[in-house]
């Protein structure tokens, strides 16, 4: 399997691909949200919330022979191509390299210049769910 | 007459810039208006020329800024129509106006038992400070509906109002909608009963020729910044004998005629309501933003922007997924959205990615929408400086980004 810094550098050969235009990159994130796997139903509850100003993220996680699996949905798409971008990195991770990862591309991309401030509070909150995921699960195998 | 779009715009340095590579389009207008350059330099002009506390000095800089100050206060009564100067209170915005009423008015006024009526299209400012009053007071809040296409009934609106009804708060024009509500049948109602009228002007202020005295309102808030003027800056009307019979809001320097530890006396108004160094340059930069307004004529300006409104409509109804939200039969320069199937946080950041600035979220009207069963819209607001060119570039982009979903 790739290294998470191997999947980040495929990420940002994505987006230097897309150049400095702002619209069409914003439009590829929404492409990429598409992507993500149906969530489901069953976890569509308050505890699974992340709530930013105007987007709505479900994020659950699972563990699977000592890995996270993640799952995730939005009600805003560009918010779902976000958390896309997460999952592709850290999901299926043990929660140690989950805990470890710098998410060095989200600078790297100049990502808070193409989604804005709310959303990169966003983005910020959803890295913390998931490392607050993996910490639970760290505890939990260690006990 | 059609207005010279090009000598307006070229008053508004803002205007001329790229926003993500694409020529900016301002359509947040509802949200705050840009300023012209006559604005922008009465402010620094001031601190750089006149800069002085007003009212007690004794030397040649305070006796200037002062005169300066009051001037505006004199237009601002012309502006709205209103009888005396002294009925024209500086404040900081239609928010302090507002909340200036509550805790004056209110305190004296509104007893355990009272009624306040309000409608489901305020703005968060006229809810809550009625709901806080009604709160400590022990009154009722009661609400007028909104129909369908956004407009509220009067047949509605009688059904509420009782001789208990002590204050009608009422949104003149919406911000959320753009429905202009019939606030003069809404005050005579009010007025039979022997209720008294607030209306928030905030954002009829700039689209409508509005006369208090006309109208017979008893108090009307509004701010500066909507009328392209600068922010942190508003008016609250009020008439002289209501606003003489409250007590004051604030405590502190300018409000008072002596004080004494053992009684301190009141100034009169508008200085009562007037505590503290107040917002002098904003103030008298306010001036030169009235002056624009009248130069170009108020029923000039409703004139293009409704031309703008019927071009805008008339565009972006032909586009699959778009739904407007609010089609009251008399509206301002608002057009307010939803795209199916997309959330309006994601097209309006794609609007922005277009170089187009407009407004996504419940634009401080929660009880609102939900009323319409939605988080929010997406809100494009139009002002005198805006041109059909822009309204194409608009309509092009929405049906760019309603194809994602809508094909
Ligand atoms: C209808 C309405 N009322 C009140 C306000 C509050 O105005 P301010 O924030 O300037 O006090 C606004 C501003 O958005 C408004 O549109």
């Amino acid at each position: 399997m790739t290294s998470i810094n191997q999947v980040q550098e495929e990420i940002k050969d994505e987006f230097e691909i897309l150049g400095s235009d702002r619209e069409s990159t914003i439009y590829y994130i929404m492409e990429l949200g598409n992507g993500l796997p149906p969530f489901p139903e069953e976890a569509r509850t308050d505890d699974h919330i992340i709530k930013g100003c105007q987007s709505k993220v479900w994020l659950e996680a699972k563990e699977e022979e000592g890995k996270i699996v993640f799952l995730a949905d939005s009600n805003t798409d560009i918010t779902k191509g976000l958390i896309s971008l997460l999952i592709r990195i850290l999901s299926g991770r043990t929660p140690d390299e989950i805990l470890q990862a710098e998410l060095y591309f989200i600078e790297q991309i100049g990502m808070g210049n193409i989604i804005g401030s709310q959303r990169s509070n966003g983005l910020a909150s959803m890295i913390k769910q998931m490392k607050l995921y993996a910490l639970a699960f760290q505890s939990k195998l260690n006990a | 007459m059609a207005l010279d779009l090009t000598h307006i715009r070229s008053l508004f340095p803002i205007l001329d810039q790229e926003v993500n590579g694409k020529p900016l389009v301002y359509f947040d207008n509802a949200a705050t208006t840009q300023k012209p350059q006559s604005v922008i330099d009465a402010l620094s002009q001031y601190y750089q020329t006149d800069n002085s506390n007003i009212h007690r000095g004794a030397h040649t800089l305070a006796d200037r800024a002062t005169r300066t100050y009051e001037k505006t206060r004199e237009m601002v009564r012309e502006f709205i129509g209103a009888k005396e100067q002294e009925e024209i209170i500086f404040t900081k915005g239609t928010t302090e106006g507002i909340n200036l009423v509550a805790a004056t008015f209110g305190r004296k006024y509104i007893q355990a038992g009272d009624e306040i009526i309000i409608s489901t299209m305020e703005h968060h400012s006229n809810i809550v400070p009625w709901q806080m009053l009604c709160e400590e007071k022990g009154a009722h809040l009661k609400i007028i509906p909104v129909s369908d296409a956004g407009e509220i009934d009067l047949e509605d609106f009688k059904k509420l109002l009782s001789p208990t009804t002590k204050l009608v708060s009422v949104v003149h024009v919406s911000n959320a909608l753009g429905t202009i509500n019939p606030v003069k049948s809404i005050i005579d109602l009010a007025h039979a009963q022997g209720a008294k009228v607030l209306l928030d002007g905030a954002q009829s202020t700039s689209h409508l020729e509005v006369d208090v005295q006309a109208l017979d309102c008893d108090f009307m808030a509004f701010s500066a910044h909507k009328i392209y003027g600068p922010t942190g800056m508003g008016v609250l009307y009020g008439k002289r004998e209501i606003l003489e019979s409250m007590p004051p809001y604030q405590g502190g320097g300018e409000m008072i005629k002596e004080v004494t530890f053992e009684k301190t006396t009141y100034n009169e108004i508008p200085f009562k309501f007037e505590a503290g160094t107040p917002n002098i340059g904003d103030v008298i930069a306010f001036q030169k933003a009235l002056e624009f307004v009248k130069e170009i004529g108020k029923a000039n300006i409703k004139a293009h922007e409704d031309d703008l409104l019927a071009y805008a409509v008339e565009k972006l109804s032909h586009i699959k997924g778009f739904v407007p939200i609010g089609t009251a039969k008399e509206k301002v320069s608002v057009v307010s959205f939803l795209i199916k199937d997309m959330h309006p946080f994601d097209v309006g950041m794609m609007l922005d990615a277009s170089g187009i600035a407009v407004r996504t979220g419940h634009h401080c009207t929660q009880p609102l929408m939900n009323r319409f069963g939605i988080e929010g819209t997406v809100r494009a607001s139009f002002a005198v400086y805006n041109t059909k060119e822009e309204i194409d570039r608009l309509a092009e982009s929405v049906h760019k980004i309603a194809k994602i979903k809508n094909k």
